[in-house]
């Protein structure tokens, strides 16, 4: 094994965790107290009254809220840890928004229906197993730390999957489309892991 | 020119100068270092100890010389990651990894004409500054002329070499805007760089330019732009877009 | 928008392309699949801070490159980039 060079008294931005916290944090994260904005793209920019989400795919039928009517749903406050594949894990993020469950109890699900690709305004798409979002492990966030999600964190509204990595939690997103086989999405069809269980550091397929 | 492949490379910091309150100039001797042309950057690579990574570009601030010495001139963001290192923690004898030089598109050699107009924003006057200094070693060089952006008289960057490289009389022109606060008796430019600034930059050198543009993303496209609005080839107009400035 | 500030430009990457080109790329004309845009690759807009670099025409904005640097290698997708004009030298 060659020597790797060392930048002298170089530390990085890892924040040190306390022993209460430390259990909390995946395998090789690092605790940060910032939120980064990391991005594949611009910030789309959509005018509220016509902004919508769609639920679609295998399902009896499509339906599809307005934000009017998206707000009007049933909402609640989310405290969550989250962990983003470059390595930053910030802890006990509050949210406020509406639970997967509860729009997806707006549809019928066809049986065959295994796996969601969620769907942003700007493109990007990213996939995951349905039992991955049922059972309140996911929700779709209007409010960050008690106002309006900002554009650059994903509003108006976002996907938020705390349990996986956070590139799962689709910024921007305008609906879920229900499928029977599973599509790899924007940076799963291209290395990284279809699942990305930060516990198990499925940062990379293969992994 | 044949160039040996891009690889990192352990650097040795030889001198430290400080440039604004903010700004330091670093001046690197790099091993097998070959040359550069004016426009270039290396990039920059930090390792801690547990395996954390961070990379950097920085433009060459040095004209090409003979030694082997790459000078990096780097302003020092509070919520970076790797500007704060370079400010606060590297001291002559430290070693750095570097790679380069990288780029081909913005660079500019004397043998590419002119005349030149220069654009900067704030830190990104480093690869322009590395383009005059190379255009001052010239015989009857091009004329050129810098327009350049800093908040303040104190934040601007190199400012007495860039005085004396204008008194030389050879061509070269310094329009300095500051936009956020002016010294007393302030006679120049005190906003951002807009259509009519340009035009008057245009006006004392001609109409087509070769066109160096380097700072913030907002400042290179507006800049870029209103050249474009002037009639100005964008094929003779390059850009290169800086992280924003503190 | 804040983070539009933090867009760059393909020269902040134009080490790692080097890197795994062999060439510089920056220089390089490209043709952009979805618009048709000619131009270097160096006024493509990097967006460099999430999982993988992503780079984008910056006249239509639509991905022209993205790479994935995993531990085994680098992944691109170069679909967005209709043509690429690389001159000989020398």
């Amino acid at each position: 094994m060659t020597d790797r060079f060392v930048s002298r008294g170089f530390v990085g931005r890892r924040r040190d965790a306390d022993a209460n916290r430390a259990g909390r944090i995946p395998p090789g994260q690092y605790l940060t107290d910032g939120f980064p904005v990391l991005s594949a793209g611009p910030t789309p920019q959509i005018p509220l009254d016509q902004w919508e989400f769609t639920i679609e795919g295998l399902v009896r039928a499509p339906v599809r809220w307005s934000w009017e009517q998206f707000l009007a749903l049933p909402a609640r406050d989310w405290t969550v840890d989250i962990s983003c594949v470059t390595k930053w894990t910030k802890l006990d993020t509050r949210w406020h928004g509406v639970s997967v469950d509860d729009l997806l109890a707006a549809v019928e699900l066809d049986p065959r229906a295994q796996f969601v690709t969620a769907s942003s305004y700007g493109g990007y798409t990213t996939n995951l197993p349905l039992t991955d979002v049922l059972n309140n492990q996911a929700f779709v966030a209007y409010q960050y730390d008690g106002a309006p999600l900002e554009p650059a964190h994903g509003g108006p509204a976002r996907l938020v999957v705390p349990q996986l990595y956070f590139w799962k939690s689709a910024k921007w997103v305008r609906g879920l489309r229900l499928i029977e086989h599973d599509v790899p999405g924007f940076w799963e069809s291209l290395g990284y892991h279809n699942r990305g269980d930060p516990w198990r550091e499925e940062r990379y397929s293969g992994d | 020119m044949p160039s040996q492949p891009l690889g990192w490379r352990i650097a040795t910091v030889a001198e430290i100068r400080d440039e604004t309150s903010d700004v330091k100039s670093f001046s690197l001797l790099v091993p097998q270092w070959q040359t550069h042309r004016p426009g270039q950057h290396v990039d920059v690579r930090l390792t801690a100890a547990y395996g954390y990574q961070a990379q950097r570009s920085y433009s060459i601030a040095s004209a090409p010389g003979p030694d082997g010495r790459v000078d990096l001139t780097v302003e020092r963001i509070a919520e970076g990651e790797v500007s704060p290192y370079f400010h606060d923690v590297l001291v002559t004898g430290d070693e750095v990894e570097v790679r380069g030089p990288i780029g081909g598109y913005f660079v500019w050699e004397p043998s590419f004409g002119g005349p030149l107009l220069l654009i900067a924003g704030g830190s990104g006057v480093v690869p322009l500054m590395a383009i005059l200094r190379e255009r001052a070693g010239v015989d009857a060089p091009v004329s050129a002329t810098l327009v350049y952006s800093s908040r303040t008289w104190d934040d601007v960057i190199y400012r007495d070499e860039l005085e004396q490289l204008a008194a030389n009389e050879d061509g070269l022109r310094v329009l300095h805007t500051l936009t956020r606060a002016q010294p007393p008796g302030w006679t120049g430019f005190a906003r951002r760089i807009d259509r009519p600034m340009l035009e008057q930059a245009l006006g004392g050198i001609g109409p087509q330019p070769l066109s160096y543009i380097c700072g913030p993303t907002l400042l290179v496209e507006a800049a870029a732009n209103g050249l474009v609005e002037l009639g100005v080839d964008p094929g003779r107009i390059r850009t290169e877009r800086f992280g924003p400035t503190s | 928008m804040i983070d539009e500030r933090l867009v760059l430009d393909a020269n902040a990457v134009a080490g790692d392309l080097e890197e795994l080109f062999g060439i510089d790329l920056t220089a390089v004309i490209h043709r952009c699949a979805h618009c048709g845009n000619l131009g270097p690759m160096a006024t493509l807009l990097a967006y460099v801070h999430g999982p993988g670099t992503v780079l984008r025409c910056s006249v239509c904005t639509d991905v022209v490159v993205r790479y994935v640097r995993t531990p085994w290698g680098t992944r691109l997708d170069v679909r967005g980039a209709a043509e690429l004009r690389i001159e000989l030298l020398g």
